[in-house]
C-alpha cells in the first residue's frame, strides 16, 4: 500500500520566455519502510515536483496545472495553505542539499531542533529537549548533552547534515524527502549519511524519496529509482532494472558517465616539470596557539606531460598545496622549483612571466569568473596582458579559445550568469588556457557540477592536456574522479602525504587504513563494479 | 536563453565594455531616462542663467515687497522683491555646483582610497582606515571654520571642503564591499593571471562593487546641498546677495506662514532633482548589474 501516491503531476513556470513544462506527467509513489531515489540532472524537474507537493514553489511564476497527490486519502494538491503547513514538517519532512546555509547560525541546534516540536505537537519545553537529545544520540551526534547548546558553526558539514536529519524526524513524518543530501559532503562523509539515512528509515519504517543527480549515490541503498529528464519519467524500475537492465538512452548515459576505470599510466621518461619539496603552508591563529600546520613537509614531482591527482578530504590541504604552488598563499618553507627556477623567491617581472606558465581552474564557476564580465572581456584579458594577442587580433585569439573549450562562438557577448555550471567551467577552462600555460592546477573543477556534464568536462580536459601539452595537477575529494583522469595519485591526510602511486595499483592493493577508508566510500562501487 | 545574432560577434570587436552594455541597459529603463532629462534640465538652465535669466539678482523692488505668483513674477517675489524665479535659477547654480562637485570630490577619494585599503588588508589597511576614524572624529564644522579663515571665503575652497568630510563614509562603504569581494575566487584567477593589483583593483574589484556606492552618491548629493546651505547660514558658505537652494528654503522656512510660495518653490526645484537623482541612482545601480538584465 502506497503511502504517497503521486499521478500526472504537470507543474509549468510562465515566464518572460513563454511557459517552462518544469515537471510534464510524473507518476511516483512512496511506500513506507522503502527508498525511491529521483534521478536527474540540474533542471530536470526533480525538485519541483517533490517541492510542489508541499507548496514549496513560488507561486507565480509556478503553476500546478494537473495532477493529484494522495496522502492518507488527502490529495495535497488541492489542500489550503494552512492544510498544507500541518502536514510540512510533520508527517512529510524535507532535508536540503546544503547544512551550511539550511540551519540559522543565531540559533543553538537544541532551540532549532525543539521549534517544531513546540509549534506542531504542543509539547512543553523540556520534554520537548528530551526529545531533541535522543534524536541527536539516534542521528549519531557525539555528546548531546553538551552540543545541544551549541551553534551551527561549531560542526562540520556532515555534523550539520545529521543535525538537519535529527531536525527532518523530530516530528516522527511518515515521509522523508531528501533533496540531494550528501552533494555538499565528502566522499566519506557522504558514505556515513547514506548509511544513516537507510538504518532510520529501516527502523522508523518511513518512505524516503531521495532526489540526486548521481545514480551511483543511490546505486546502495534505493528500492526503486525513477530517471528524469526534461520534466518527464524516462525510466523507472528497481535497482536491478536500472543499474543491469537500463532501457532508455538517458539512463544508459547516466550510468556512462559515472566515473569509472583506471587511466592507463603511460609511463613516460619525461623531464621533472615541478619538484615540492619539504613544502610547509602553515597559517597564523595569533599568538596564543600553535600555527595551523595546512600543509607539512609534503615532497613530490611531476614530469612534463603528466597528470597528478591529489585526493583528501576537505582541510586536508589539497587546495592549500595548490594555492602554495602557484603563490597564491605565502608560504612556510620549502621549495616549489618549475622546470629548475625557484618559485618562491621570484617576484616583480619574472613571477608574472612565471605566472603566465602555470595556471589554475578553481572549483565553483560561479565564484571564479568576474560577475561583470562577458566572456569576451574574461579571455581577452590574459591575452592582451601577456601580450600574447595583439589588440588587433585579440577578437580571432578569443573566438579560437572558445572553439577550443566547446563553446558556441555567438555566447562571446554573454555574462557569467547567463551560462550553466559546466558551460561556466569551460570558459574558465578557456581563461587558464590562454596564457598557454605550461602547467595547471585543477582544484576541485567538476566536483560542483552534474554527473554527466562532469563526464564532458573531464574528458574536455583529457582532450586539451593532451593538445596543449599540459602538466596538470587534479585536486579532488573523489578517488573515482582522480582515478580516471590521473597518471598517479597522491593521497592527502592532515596536510600530509600518505600513499602514493599510479591508479591501478593504489585501486587494488592500498596500503594505508585512510586510503581503504576512501576506497570504501566510494558509493556505488559494488554495482558498478561491471560497468567498465 | 535566446539565440543571439551573429552580429553580436562584429559588436565584440568593439569592444565589450561593462559601461556600453551599461548604458544599452540604462536607456529601457524609462524612470531613469526621465531623471536623467530633468537633470539635463536644470543643469542647462543653471549654465545658462545670466543670459536668460528675467531679472538681475540685485534688482529689488521694495515698493512692491513680497508679493504672490503674477504675470510679471511668475513665481512671486522675496519680501526685498526679488524675482523668485530668478533667485531659484541663479540658487540653481551654486548649489547643483556643490551639490555635483563635492560629491564628485567625495567619491574620486573615498572609492580609491576604500579599494585600496580593502584590497592591502594588514597593516596598510588598518593605517589608512585609523585615519579615517581620526578624521570623522574632528568636528568638521571646526574643520571648515578653520579653512575659511586661512584661505579666505571661497566658493571652490567650499566645495572642496565638503567634498574632504563626506568621503570618509564612501571610504569605509568600499573597503566593506572589496574586503568582502576579494575573497571570491575571481580575484585570486586574476592574481594568478599576473594582473597588477592597481588592474585588479579597476577592472575587477571596483566595478562589482559600485551598487551600494551608487545609492550612496545619490543620497550624498542632497545632504551636501542641505549642508551648503547650513553653512551659508552660518556665513561661512556664500553671502547674500549671492544666493542658493538650500538659502532660500530657509529664509523661506522663516516666512513660510505669511508667504508660503517662498518655501514652496524652492523646496519644489530641490525635491524634483532629489527624484531626479533617485530614479537615475537606482536605474543606473541596476543597468550596471549585468544580472538584472532580462534579454
Amino acid at each position: 500500500m502506497s503511502l504517497l501516491e503521486v499521478k500526472g503531476l504537470k507543474v509549468d513556470f510562465v515566464g518572460r520566455n513563454g511557459i517552462n513544462h518544469a515537471v510534464d506527467g510524473v507518476d511516483f509513489d512512496v511506500e513506507s519502510g522503502k527508498i525511491t531515489a529521483i534521478i536527474g540532472e540540474s533542471g530536470s524537474g526533480k525538485s519541483v515536483a517533490c517541492y510542489s507537493l508541499l507548496g514549496l514553489i513560488p507561486r507565480p511564476p509556478g503553476k500546478i496545472v494537473a495532477g493529484t497527490a494522495f496522502f492518507e486519502g488527502e490529495d495535497l494538491l488541492q489542500m489550503s495553505e494552512q492544510g498544507l503547513r500541518k502536514i510540512r514538517g510533520a508527517d512529510i519532512a524535507m532535508i536540503f542539499q546544503d547544512p551550511m546555509t539550511c540551519l540559522n547560525p543565531y540559533m543553538k541546534i537544541g532551540e532549532q531542533l525543539m521549534e517544531p516540536l513546540i509549534f506542531h505537537q504542543n509539547v512543553s519545553r523540556r520534554e520537548a529537549k528530551n526529545r531533541a537529545l535522543e534524536l541527536l544520540e539516534e542521528v549519531g551526534i557525539r555528546d548531546p548533552h553538551t552540543t545541544i547548546d551549541n551553534y551551527p558553526y561549531e560542526f562540520s558539514g556532515g555534523m550539520r547534515q545529521r543535525v538537519m536529519i535529527a531536525m527532518a524526524l523530530i516530528n516522527e513524518p511518515k515521509v522523508l524527502i531528501a533533496d540531494e543530501p550528501t552533494t555538499a559532503l565528502d566522499v566519506t562523509i557522504q558514505a556515513q549519511i547514506l548509511q544513516l539515512i537507510a538504518d532510520l528509515q529501516k527502523k522508523r519504517n518511513i518512505g524516503v524519496v531521495f532526489i540526486s543527480h548521481d545514480l551511483a549515490v543511490v546505486a546502495d541503498i534505493a528500492d526503486k529509482i525513477i530517471v528524469m529528464q526534461n520534466g518527464k519519467v524516462v525510466e523507472s524500475g528497481n535497482r536491478a532494472d536500472i543499474f543491469e537492465r537500463a532501457q532508455h538512452p538517458y539512463t544508459q548515459k547516466l550510468l556512462a558517465a559515472i566515473p569509472g576505470g583506471s587511466k592507463k599510466s603511460n609511463a613516460n621518461n619525461a623531464d621533472t616539470l615541478i619538484r615540492v619539496t619539504n613544502l610547509c603552508t602553515w597559517f597564523d591563529q595569533g599568538k596564543h596557539h600553535e600555527p595551523l600546520k595546512a600543509v607539512n613537509h609534503v615532497s613530490f614531482s611531476i614530469k612534463r606531460g603528466e597528470i597528478l591527482g591529489l585526493v583528501g578530504e576537505s582541510g586536508s590541504g589539497k587546495s592549500t598545496i595548490g594555492r602554495s604552488l602557484l603563490r597564491l598563499l605565502p608560504i612556510t618553507s620549502g621549495s616549489v622549483e618549475f622546470a629548475g627556477t625557484d618559485v618562491t623567491a621570484l617576484g616583480g617581472r619574472a613571477l608574472k612571466t612565471m605566472r603566465r606558465r602555470m595556471q589554475m581552474i578553481f572549483q565553483d564557476p560561479y565564484a571564479s569568473l568576474n560577475p561583470r564580465m562577458s566572456v569576451y572581456d574574461t579571455l581577452a584579458e590574459p591575452l592582451l596582458l601577456h601580450k600574447i594577442s595583439h589588440r588587433k587580433n585579440v577578437e580571432q585569439a578569443v573566438l579560437k579559445l572558445m572553439d577550443d573549450v566547446g563553446l558556441a562562438r555567438h555566447f562571446v557577448r554573454k555574462y557569467p550568469h547567463e551560462f550553466s555550471g559546466g558551460q561556466r567551467q569551460r570558459i574558465a577552462i578557456g581563461r587558464a588556457l590562454a596564457t598557454q600555460p605550461e602547467f595547471v592546477v585543477a582544484d576541485e573543477p567538476v566536483s560542483a557540477l552534474d554527473v554527466t556534464i562532469q563526464a564532458q568536462i573531464l574528458d574536455l580536459m583529457l582532450d586539451l592536456g593532451r593538445e596543449y601539452g599540459l602538466t596538470m595537477l587534479f585536486i579532488s575529494h573523489d578517488l573515482a574522479v582522480v582515478r580516471h583522469i590521473a597518471d598517479r595519485i597522491l593521497v592527502l591526510y592532515k596536510g600530509e602525504v600518505v600513499e602514493q602511486g599510479n591508479g591501478q595499483a593504489l585501486f587494488e592493493n592500498p596500503q594505508e587504513t585512510y586510503t581503504k577508508q576512501l576506497l570504501s566510500s566510494i558509493p556505488g562501487a559494488r554495482h558498478l563494479q561491471t560497468n567498465p | 536563453m535566446n539565440t543571439p545574432a551573429i552580429t553580436d560577434i562584429a559588436n565584440a570587436e568593439r569592444g565589450t565594455s561593462l559601461w556600453r552594455d551599461a548604458w544599452i541597459r540604462l536607456q529601457k529603463n524609462k524612470l531613469a531616462l526621465l531623471g536623467l532629462a530633468v537633470l539635463i534640465f536644470f543643469i542647462t538652465i543653471a549654465l545658462l542663467t545670466p543670459w536668460i535669466a528675467p531679472y538681475s539678482y540685485e534688482t529689488q523692488d521694495l515698493n512692491l515687497g513680497a508679493s504672490p505668483p503674477s504675470a510679471q513674477h511668475w513665481l512671486g517675489t522675496d519680501i526685498f522683491g526679488r524675482d523668485l524665479m530668478t533667485l531659484i535659477m541663479y540658487g540653481g547654480r551654486v548649489s547643483l555646483a556643490v551639490g555635483f562637485v563635492a560629491t564628485a570630490v567625495a567619491l574620486v577619494i573615498g572609492v580609491s582610497w576604500g579599494a585600496i585599503a580593502g584590497y592591502s588588508g594588514g597593516r596598510v589597511d588598518a593605517l589608512m582606515m585609523r585615519l579615517v576614524d581620526i578624521l570623522y572624529a574632528l568636528p568638521f564644522m571646526i574643520f571648515i571654520v578653520l579653512l575659511m579663515v586661512v584661505f579666505g571665503r571661497n566658493l571652490l575652497l567650499l566645495f572642496l571642503a565638503i567634498g574632504a568630510v563626506e568621503w570618509l563614509t564612501m571610504a569605509r562603504i568600499m573597503r566593506g564591499q572589496v574586503q568582502s569581494l576579494r575573497q571570491q575566487e575571481f580575484v585570486e584567477a586574476a592574481v594568478s593571471l599576473g594582473l597588477s593589483p592597481a588592474a585588479i583593483i579597476t577592472r575587477h574589484l571596483i566595478p562589482n562593487a559600485l551598487g551600494p556606492v551608487i545609492v550612496y552618491t545619490t543620497l550624498t548629493i542632497p545632504s551636501v546641498m542641505l549642508l551648503e546651505a547650513f553653512l551659508s547660514f552660518l556665513g561661512l558658505g556664500i553671502q547674500p546677495p549671492q544666493t542658493s537652494w538650500g538659502l532660500l528654503i530657509s529664509y523661506g522656512a522663516e516666512t513660510m506662514e505669511e508667504f508660503p510660495w517662498l518655501l514652496i518653490f524652492p523646496g519644489a526645484a530641490l525635491t524634483l532633482t532629489l527624484f531626479a537623482l533617485n530614479f537615475l541612482g537606482d536605474g543606473l545601480r541596476d543597468a550596471l548589474d549585468v544580472r538584472s538584465s532580462k534579454d
